[in-house]
């Protein structure tokens, strides 16, 4: 449901269903709401099964890369011959987004569940959550459900007296964007800098402490009890638009928008629908002009894409741009684009981890050359400087962080090219002081 | 093997390399250097400087040569435009903070940075409009500054630290463009190997005070040479300037010291370039010494060696080559000898994740070849002996008061061969000049009985000849001789016929690595293959 809102027709309600009902989070709630038959039925089931199963479902991932769930899961080896671990991505430090919070401060056991049954699925006996560290209302929470959880034996030696073993460790982050990153999570959680490794070796084959590890997002976690209480085929069902989009997907809509907040739709709801049905609109005699769809490191769309666009995987593709982590960021004709995507750019400078020559230098160069285009200083050559800067910090470093800072410059020159102008030209008072 | 074997193309060169081999090991075996800075071949390969991105064919980007293995039918391209376009990109990013200040730069001549921009880098900048970063030089450790305005954080130096040294006192400190290579707190870097980052660095970030602002690049000579400091037997380049040593720098031989050497071998020079020497040969007459000419000083030696019999002892150096040590041996053959050669002892100080590499206790560079060669360490023994023996002769060893004072009452005669001479020798009958290890062409024998050759790297002052030389024209006879060694390798050839363990081998065979002693019929082995990668 839209929380803080009331719940939209259009919406489907389905991980947000208890958000805001205080007694869901405590694990008497949670059970008399439904909770842990996903898990009592999974431990039923075979490992091959359940990953079958939410191979099944169509789930992807929801933390932004959209990678298919289940088969993560099978990259997992058959035999555990080493400690396999789990990992829940809970650092939710992409700018706009906002749901991970949510479903960690209402319904905590929902997290609990889907970690319980992915940890069993891969043969796994510990589950790390890794909290981001601003996050102290979600962390105190989740910290109590853990404890619940290991009282009622939905989690300890002994699950539900199945004789399966799941520990789940609580790791709270520093606030480091990067931290986000599935690799630098790991390095993180060993105690080390948070830089992002090469791949390969994938964290299936050596993650975390060097074994077997998968790293789901908390949003794709909190799904899987119902893909198996309810099937795969159901779960599959819901579907509006491509058939590998399947689901519902939280969205977090921020920025010059009557009703911000947390929607969730069936994958393939026109972004149309959210932005005027479920949000109610731009505010009051304003039009929009731009949406960054899916949190701060996918390209911008101009409204007119964007109205045109499926909310899922492939419709926002489609249209430019991706659907990351759905965190939505609705921007209103008084936006100034340069200023926005300067604003970005600094936030990627500071937060690049400084190992990629091209990332550490380059979200910094970018910075500067926006700071001084507001600055009424810009020339003719920045465009190309820009673009260029762009093209050698995309698809050279280690992690995706250098692409995500180029992301938004190269969209912002071509859909917005007349405000960088203005500037330029000098036909804008300059919006910073000369740097 | 030949199952274990992948073939690659790269740049249109078919090579056929071992399966695993990183392209950019690879490329080098077929003649290409892929321009890298974070990579080298004794560090785990972290892939950030991301100057080593190439084309591999069929792949979605470019890869990283450090890290990318090779696999069957690969196709790499190293000087295509995209591959080109990448480089010329990290380099401009590289320059934006980078201080440009080469003229005042040790590393100027030598340096990475300047050699890959020179190569393929832009010719001028983009980035006109802003300040560079600036902070002031630190002092990490006894011999090392950072230089944090030229730093490219490739993290070689960390790597050392925490990967080979084992004692990770280096970090990067901060994110983004404010990122620089922090020491912890209370730390200092003093590891016995620590001076090896100054090496490592590609740029002028890490410096040696020692050698600071002493030489340009490339005014320095370069000699091939072998550490004397300790039985390791490290390899290393004597770096001259005008002829003076001015650093030590190891010499890649992956069998012995990998890329590294101690601080202990690294500093341990300065006596190679002693003003205070023995010029010219010096015989004694009645309560003073005289100089003369070689031809007098060979012939009373040979006088000396010829003329008597009974007991001889030589107390020797353990720095003096095999050659010296065996021709020396050999003029005394028709004596009753003892031969000892002196090992000064120090702290043991390995490197914590190379196998069998450590500064060793036993500080005498050829204590194994000297072995070989019938010396013995039991150095009181033969100091014991020499005040009754007919003869007695000291090669290049620095003696202590107590040993001259036993040799002050010795009945023989005193024949010295040094560098350089002592007051308590006053009583020499002959004082022979010989050269220093930087002066000669020789070889030690490590403690793996590794036999390696080091290479003249500075003149000889005066009339100073390597000790073999003399020992050679005395066994020769007197006049000019044909059979006299007139070259290192001579003399090391003469060293087969009384000792087995060198027979048949040549210099040739002994390349720039060495080779173990008696590891193999000599001729039956392929070139040593030790020979790091550059």
């Amino acid at each position: 449901m839209g929380y803080p809102h009331p719940s939209h027709p259009k919406e489907t309600v389905l991980l947000s269903k208890h958000f805001g009902d205080p007694e869901a989070r405590g694990y008497a709630g949670w059970v008399k709401r439904g909770g842990y038959e996903g898990l009592r039925k999974a431990l039923g089931m075979t490992r091959e099964a359940i990953v079958e199963e939410v191979k099944a479902s169509g789930l992807r991932g929801r933390g932004g890369a959209g990678f298919p769930t289940g088969l993560k899961w099978s990259f997992m080896p058959k035999e555990v011959v080493k400690p396999h671990y789990l990992v829940c991505n809970a650092d939710e430090s992409e700018p706009g987004t906002f749901k991970d919070r949510e479903i960690m401060r209402w319904t905590p056991h929902a997290l609990i569940e889907g970690c319980a049954i992915a940890a069993y699925a891969i043969g796994a006996q510990r589950c790390y959550i890794y909290i981001r560290g601003e996050f102290t209302e979600p962390w105190a929470v989740m910290s109590a459900a853990v404890e619940e959880a290991l009282v009622n034996g939905a989690l300890g030696d002994d699950v539900f007296g199945s004789g399966t073993r799941i520990e789940m460790v609580l790791h709270r982050g520093a606030g480091a964007y990067i931290c986000g990153e599935e690799t630098a999570m790991m390095n993180s959680i060993e105690g080390k800098r948070g830089n992002p490794r090469i791949k390969p070796p994938f964290p299936a084959v050596a993650g975390l402490f060097g074994m077997p590890t998968t790293i789901n997002n908390v949003e794709t976690l909190a799904a899987v009890p119902h893909v198996l209480t309810r099937g795969a085929a159901w779960y599959k069902s819901l579907c509006l638009g491509n058939p590998k989009s399947t689901g519902t997907k939280l969205v977090s809509v921020c920025g010059h928008i009557q009703r911000p907040g947390n929607y969730e739709v069936t994958m393939g709801t026109p972004i149309r629908d959210i932005l005027y049905d479920m949000c109610g609109g731009p505010p009051p005699g304003r039009t929009f002009k731009a949406v960054i769809p899916g949190g701060s490191s996918v390209p911008i769309m101009t409204i007119a894409e964007a109205e045109s666009a499926l909310f899922d995987y492939e419709g926002v593709v489609e249209k430019g741009s991706m659907l990351g982590s759905a965190g939505m960021i609705v921007m209103d004709d008084s936006t100034d684009m340069v200023y926005q995507i300067w604003r970005l750019a600094r936030f990627y400078a500071h937060e690049s981890c400084a190992q990629c020559t091209q990332c550490r230098e380059g979200t910094a160069w970018t910075t500067k050359v926006l700071e001084r285009i507001l600055a009424g200083k810009g020339k003719q050559e920045d465009y190309q400087l820009l673009l260029d800067l762009s093209e050698n910090m995309t698809g050279k470093t280690i992690c995706v962080l250098s692409d995500s800072c180029a992301a938004p410059v190269v969209s912002g020159i071509q859909k917005f090219r007349p405000e960088f102008e203005a500037y330029i030209a000098g036909s804008r008072e300059p919006a910073l002081a000369a740097v | 093997m030949t199952q274990d074997l992948v073939t690659v193309t790269i740049d249109g060169i078919s090579i056929a390399v071992a399966k695993g081999t990183p392209i950019i090991e690879a490329a080098k075996q077929a003649g290409i250097l892929v321009p890298h800075y974070c990579y080298h071949p004794s560090l785990p390969s972290p892939a950030v400087c991301r100057m080593c991105l190439v084309e591999v064919e069929k792949a979605p980007k470019l890869m990283p040569a450090c890290v990318t293995a090779v696999a069957e039918g690969q196709v790499v391209h190293v000087n295509s435009d995209t591959a080109k376009k990448a480089r010329e990109g990290v380099l401009e990013f590289l320059l934006i903070n980078h201080p440009l200040d080469c003229p005042i730069c040790d590393q100027a001549g030598e340096c990475e940075l300047q050699d890959y921009v020179f190569q393929e880098g832009r010719a001028g900048t983009r980035y006109r409009e802003y300040a560079k970063r600036y902070s002031p030089v630190e002092d990490f450790g006894p011999d090392i500054l950072y230089v944090p305005n030229r730093c490219i954080l490739c993290t070689r130096c960390v790597r050392f630290m925490e990967d080979v040294a084992d004692t990770p006192v280096l970090n990067v400190s901060e994110r983004g463009d404010r990122a620089f290579i922090g020491i912890s707190q209370d730390q200092r870097l003093d590891h016995p190997w620590a001076g090896n980052v100054v090496d490592l660095c590609p740029v002028g970030s890490l410096l040696s005070k020692d050698f600071l602002h002493k030489a340009r690049a490339w005014d320095l000579d370069k000699s091939a040479s072998v550490c004397p400091g300790c039985t390791q037997g490290c390899n290393v380049s004597l770096d001259t300037r005008d002829d003076v040593v001015v650093r030590i720098r190891p010499r890649p031989n992956l069998e012995v010291n990998r890329h590294f050497i101690c601080d202990h071998g690294r500093m341990n020079y300065r006596w190679l370039n002693r003003g205070d020497r023995i010029e010219a040969p010096l015989v004694r007459n009645g309560g003073r010494h005289a100089a003369t000419d070689w031809d007098t000083a060979l012939a009373r030696l040979e006088q000396l060696t010829r003329g008597a019999s009974g007991k001889a002892v030589i107390l020797a150096s353990g720095r003096a080559s095999t050659e010296s040590l065996g021709l020396v041996r050999r003029m005394l053959d028709r004596f009753d000898v003892t031969a000892a050669v002196y090992v000064p002892l120090g702290e043991e100080a390995p490197l914590a994740n190379v196998p069998n590499l450590a500064l060793r206790r036993e500080r005498a560079p050829n204590l194994h070849g000297a072995e070989l060669l019938g010396y013995t360490p039991e150095w009181d023994l033969a100091v014991r002996e020499a005040p009754g023996a007919a003869l007695v002769v000291v090669l290049d060893v620095d003696l202590s008061e107590a040993d001259e004072a036993a040799l002050a009452g010795a009945r023989g005669a005193l024949v010295v061969l040094g560098t350089v001479f002592g007051e308590g020798l006053r009583n020499a009958e002959l004082v022979l000049p010989v050269t220093n290890m930087a002066e000669e062409n020789g070889t030690y024998v490590n403690r793996d009985r590794r036999i390696q050759r080091y290479h003249q790297a500075k003149s000889q002052p005066g009339m100073a000849r390597p000790a073999w030389w003399v020992a050679g024209e005395v066994l020769a006879g007197s006049g000019p001789s044909p059979s006299a060694p007139s070259t290192a390798a001579e003399a090391f050839a003469l060293l087969g016929e009384r000792w087995p363990v060198f027979a048949g081998l040549t210099y040739t065979d002994l390349g720039f690595t060495g080779r173990i002693l008696g590891e193999a019929p000599v001729g039956a082995l392929a070139p040593s293959s030790g020979q790091g990668a550059r």
